[in-house]
C-alpha cells in the first residue's frame, strides 16, 4: 500500500480527534534486544497536564523523548499536534519547533550567555531579527524571575537558576507542548521549589505538559492524570486523588509505599 | 569543641564568624621565592644550578651574536679571523634574498605589498576588540589571497609575470604555512565530522583518507606530488610545483587536525546535542553553533601544535626544489665571497631565531585566546 505523506497527515487528522496534543498508539521500542517500550497507548488532550512516574529503567524518559524524536520508536504511531512522526526530517523539525523540552541536567550551552542561550533558536530556527529575539528572551527570563542574569554564562548560575533558564529557553519558541524529563532530580533540595513554582505557573496558564518527575506534591497540585510505568509499560493511569488514595495495581502500591513516607 | 558542645548535644551559633584575611606570608615576591625557590636545601641547590645553566647558555648566545660578532665588512675576509662571532655583514648582504628568494629585484615591491596587506588584515583580526570582524574575515580570507595571487604571479594589469620557481625565502615559507593553516582547518573539521557520520560511505571515505595521509611521511607526500603526480596527469597538463606542495601540505595537516578535532568532539556531552535538537536546530546549525565552538575551544592546544608543526615542516619543500627561508640560507652558504667558519652558524642562527619568533608568537597567542575563551565552564 502506497501512501503519500499528505494522505498520512490527512488520515491522522481525520481519523483522530483534533483536540489531542499527543497521541501514541501501540508504540514499541527496542535497544538492541531489550524491549524498552511495550505497546504504549497514550492520548494527551490539549492543555492536559500529565505526570509520569515509575522506577528507574521503566521507560518513562524514553517515552517522552520519543515525542520529539530524541529517540526513535520502531513500531506504532506517534502523532504530535496533528503531525505524524516518521523518518521525514522536515516533519521532525516541525514537531521540535512546537515541542519544548527541559532536561534533568539543563543542557544549557556553556559557551553562550543566558540571553544568547534563549535567542539562539529564535534567530536561527525562527529567523527572527536579533533585537526582537532579545525582547522575547528578556520577556521569558523576567517570567522565570532571572532577567538580571542575562549577561552571565550558565556556569555562573546555581542549578535552580540554570533550570529556570532552560525553561525560559524552551518557552521562547512558544511551544504548544512542554516535556519535562526529571527537571528537579539534579538540583540541590533548596532549589527544587523555585523550579516547581515556575512549572506550576506554566501549568496554570494552560500549557500542555508531560512531566517525568517524582515530585508527588507537584503531581497532586497540577496533574490532570498521573501515569505509572514499569518495565516499559503503562501500568496504571488515573486522576491524582484516586491514583494516590486508591492505587489498583500491586506494582503501583509497592512503588507508592516506597516513595511516600 | 566549644563550651556549648561540651555541655550538651544541642548547639546553636549565636554570632556568625566573620571572614578573615588569609595569612599574608603566601603573597609577595619574597614569600613566593622562599616557597618556590629556596624551600629546602635541595631546592636551593637546584635553583642555583638552574640559574647557572641559564646564565651560561644566555652568555654563549650573547657572546656569539653580539660581543664577538663582526659588524661591518665588504666580504667574508673579516669573518675569517680567529675567534670571530656572528658574521652580520653576510646577513646584511643577503637578507633580501632570505625574504624574497630570487624574486626579481625591480618587482620586490609586490611581495612587500603582500606582506603589508597580510599584516594589515591579520592584526585587526587577531585583536578581539577591533570592530567589523565579518568584513575583516572576508578581507583576510577572500580579498587578501586573491589580491596576493595576482600581485605575486602577475601577468595581468600590466604586471610582469613572475614564475613561482623564482619565489623563495620567507615569502615561500609564509605562503606555504598560511595556505596550509587556512585550508587545513576547515578541511580537518569536515573530515572529523565525516568520521563521526552515521552514513557509512562518508565515514569510510573519511577514515581511509585520514589513515592514508597520517600513514605517509610529509617528505613522501611532497615527492609524490612533484615527481609522481605528473605521471598520472594527461600529457601537456602542468600543475605548478608550488601549488602541488601547497595542496600536499594542506591535505596532510588536515588529516592530523581531523583527529585532534575528533578528540574535542568526543568530549562534548550528549546533552548538548539533545539540547540543540530539542530546540529544532538542524545538523549544520547544531554543529556550527553549539558543538564545534565548544569542541574547537577545547582542542586549541592540539590545533596550534599542528600549526606550529606545519610551520616548521615548510622547510621540507626544499626537497622538491622550492627555496623557502632555510633553503635560501643554505643556498647562500655556497657563495665563495662570504665563505668563513662562522657564515653557516650565522645563517642557521638567523633561521632559528626567525622560526622561533613565529612559532612562539603562535603559541603565546593561542594561550591568550584560550584564557579569553574560558568563560563557560568555570565560575
Amino acid at each position: 500500500m502506497i501512501k503519500t505523506d499528505d494522505t498520512i497527515v490527512a488520515q491522522a487528522n481525520g481519523a483522530l480527534s483534533t483536540d489531542l496534543a499527543v497521541e501514541m498508539r501501540g508504540v514499541n521500542k527496542w535497544y538492541g534486544d531489550f524491549h524498552v517500550l511495550k505497546e504504549i497507548d497514550l492520548q494527551v488532550r490539549k492543555g492536559e497536564k500529565i505526570v509520569i512516574c515509575g522506577p528507574s529503567g521503566s521507560g518513562k524518559s524514553t517515552m517522552i523523548r520519543c515525542i520529539n524524536r530524541l529517540e526513535e520508536h520502531q513500531a506504532g504511531r506517534i502523532i504530535v499536534d496533528g503531525i505524524e512522526l516518521t523518518e521525514d526530517l522536515k516533519r521532525i523539525d516541525e514537531i521540535r519547533r512546537d515541542v519544548g523540552m527541559v532536561f534533568q541536567h539543563f543542557n544549557l550551552f556553556p559557551h553562550l550567555t543566558i540571553l544568547e542561550n534563549c535567542t539562539l533558536a529564535l534567530i536561527w530556527v525562527k529567523k527572527m531579527p536579533k533585537k526582537e529575539a532579545e525582547e522575547v528572551a528578556m520577556h521569558y527570563l523576567t517570567r522565570v524571575r532571572i532577567p538580571e542574569q542575562a549577561k552571565k554564562y550558565p556556569g555562573q548560575l546555581s542549578g535552580g537558576q540554570q533550570q529556570r533558564v532552560a525553561i525560559a529557553r524552551s518557552l521562547c519558541m512558544s511551544p504548544k507542548i512542554m516535556l519535562f524529563d526529571e527537571p528537579t532530580s539534579a538540583l540541590d533540595p533548596e532549589m527544587v521549589k523555585e523550579v516547581l513554582d515556575t512549572m506550576v505557573g506554566l501549568a496554570n496558564e494552560g500549557m500542555t505538559m508531560l512531566c517525568v518527575t517524582h515530585e508527588m506534591g507537584f503531581a497532586r497540585q497540577v496533574a490532570d492524570r498521573v501515569i505509572f510505568m514499569d518495565a516499559g509499560q503503562i501500568i496504571e493511569a488515573n486522576e491524582p486523588n484516586a491514583f494516590f488514595a486508591d492505587p489498583r495495581h500491586e506494582r503501583t502500591k509497592l512503588f507508592l509505599s516506597q516513595i511516600l513516607h | 569543641m566549644t563550651d556549648a558542645t561540651q555541655h550538651s548535644g544541642a548547639y546553636v551559633r549565636e554570632t556568625l564568624a566573620e571572614a578573615r584575611e588569609a595569612p599574608g606570608r603566601f603573597f609577595g615576591p619574597i614569600a613566593w621565592m622562599r616557597q618556590h625557590l629556596f624551600g629546602s636545601v635541595i631546592d636551593t641547590l637546584l635553583t642555583f644550578l638552574g640559574v647557572a645553566i641559564i646564565a651560561w647558555l644566555a652568555w654563549q648566545v650573547i657572546d656569539f651574536a653580539f660581543l664577538r660578532a663582526v659588524w661591518t665588512g665588504e666580504n667574508g675576509e673579516v669573518c675569517r679571523k680567529e675567534g670571530a662571532g656572528a658574521c652580520w655583514p653576510y646577513v646584511e648582504a643577503y637578507w633580501k634574498q632570505f625574504v624574497y628568494g630570487r624574486y626579481p629585484i625591480e618587482e620586490r615591491w609586490r611581495p612587500t605589498l603582500v606582506f603589508a596587506l597580510f599584516a594589515a588584515t591579520l592584526v585587526p583580526l587577531a585583536i578581539p576588540s577591533v570592530p567589523y570582524k565579518r568584513l575583516n574575515v572576508f578581507l583576510f580570507l577572500v580579498a587578501f589571497p586573491v589580491v596576493s595571487f595576482f600581485l605575486l604571479t602577475g601577468g595581468v594589469f600590466g604586471l610582469v609575470e613572475v614564475e613561482t620557481t623564482v619565489w623563495g625565502g620567507l615569502l615561500v615559507t609564509l605562503i606555504v604555512a598560511l595556505t596550509g593553516i587556512v585550508c587545513s582547518l576547515p578541511f580537518g573539521i569536515l573530515l572529523a565530522l565525516g568520521r563521526r557520520s552515521k552514513l557509512p560511505i562518508i565515514r569510510i571515505l573519511c577514515i581511509v583518507f585520514i589513515e592514508f595521509w597520517r600513514g605517509v611521511p610529509l617528505i613522501t607526500v611532497l615527492f609524490m606530488a612533484s615527481n609522481m603526480l605528473p605521471l598520472f596527469m594527461p600529457a601537456g597538463m602542468e600543475v605548478d610545483k608550488l601549488l602541488r606542495a601547497l595542496i600536499g601540505v594542506a591535505l596532510f595537516t588536515g588529516a592530523y587536525l581531523a583527529e585532534t578535532i575528533r578528540g574535542g568532539l568526543q568530549a562534548i556531552p550528549k546533552g548538548q546535542y539533545e539540547g540543540a535538537m530539542a530546540l529544532g536546530l538542524g545538523y549544520w546549525q547544531m554543529m556550527g553553533l553549539i558543538v564545534m565552538p565548544q569542541a574547537l575551544k577545547m582542542v586549541i592546544p592540539g590545533i596550534v601544535n599542528s600549526f606550529i608543526s606545519l610551520f616548521k615542516d615548510t622547510t621540507l619543500v626544499l626537497i622538491v626544489s622550492l627555496f623557502d627561508l632555510l633553503g635560501m640560507i643554505q643556498a647562500s652558504l655556497a657563495d665563495p665571497i662570504w665563505i668563513s667558519p662562522v657564515t653557516g652558524k650565522t645563517g642557521y642562527f638567523v633561521a632559528a631565531v626567525t622560526f622561533w619568533v613565529f612559532c612562539f608568537g603562535m603559541s603565546r597567542y593561542s594561550q591568550w585566546m584560550e584564557r579569553r575563551l574560558a568563560t563557560g565552564h568555570k565560575r
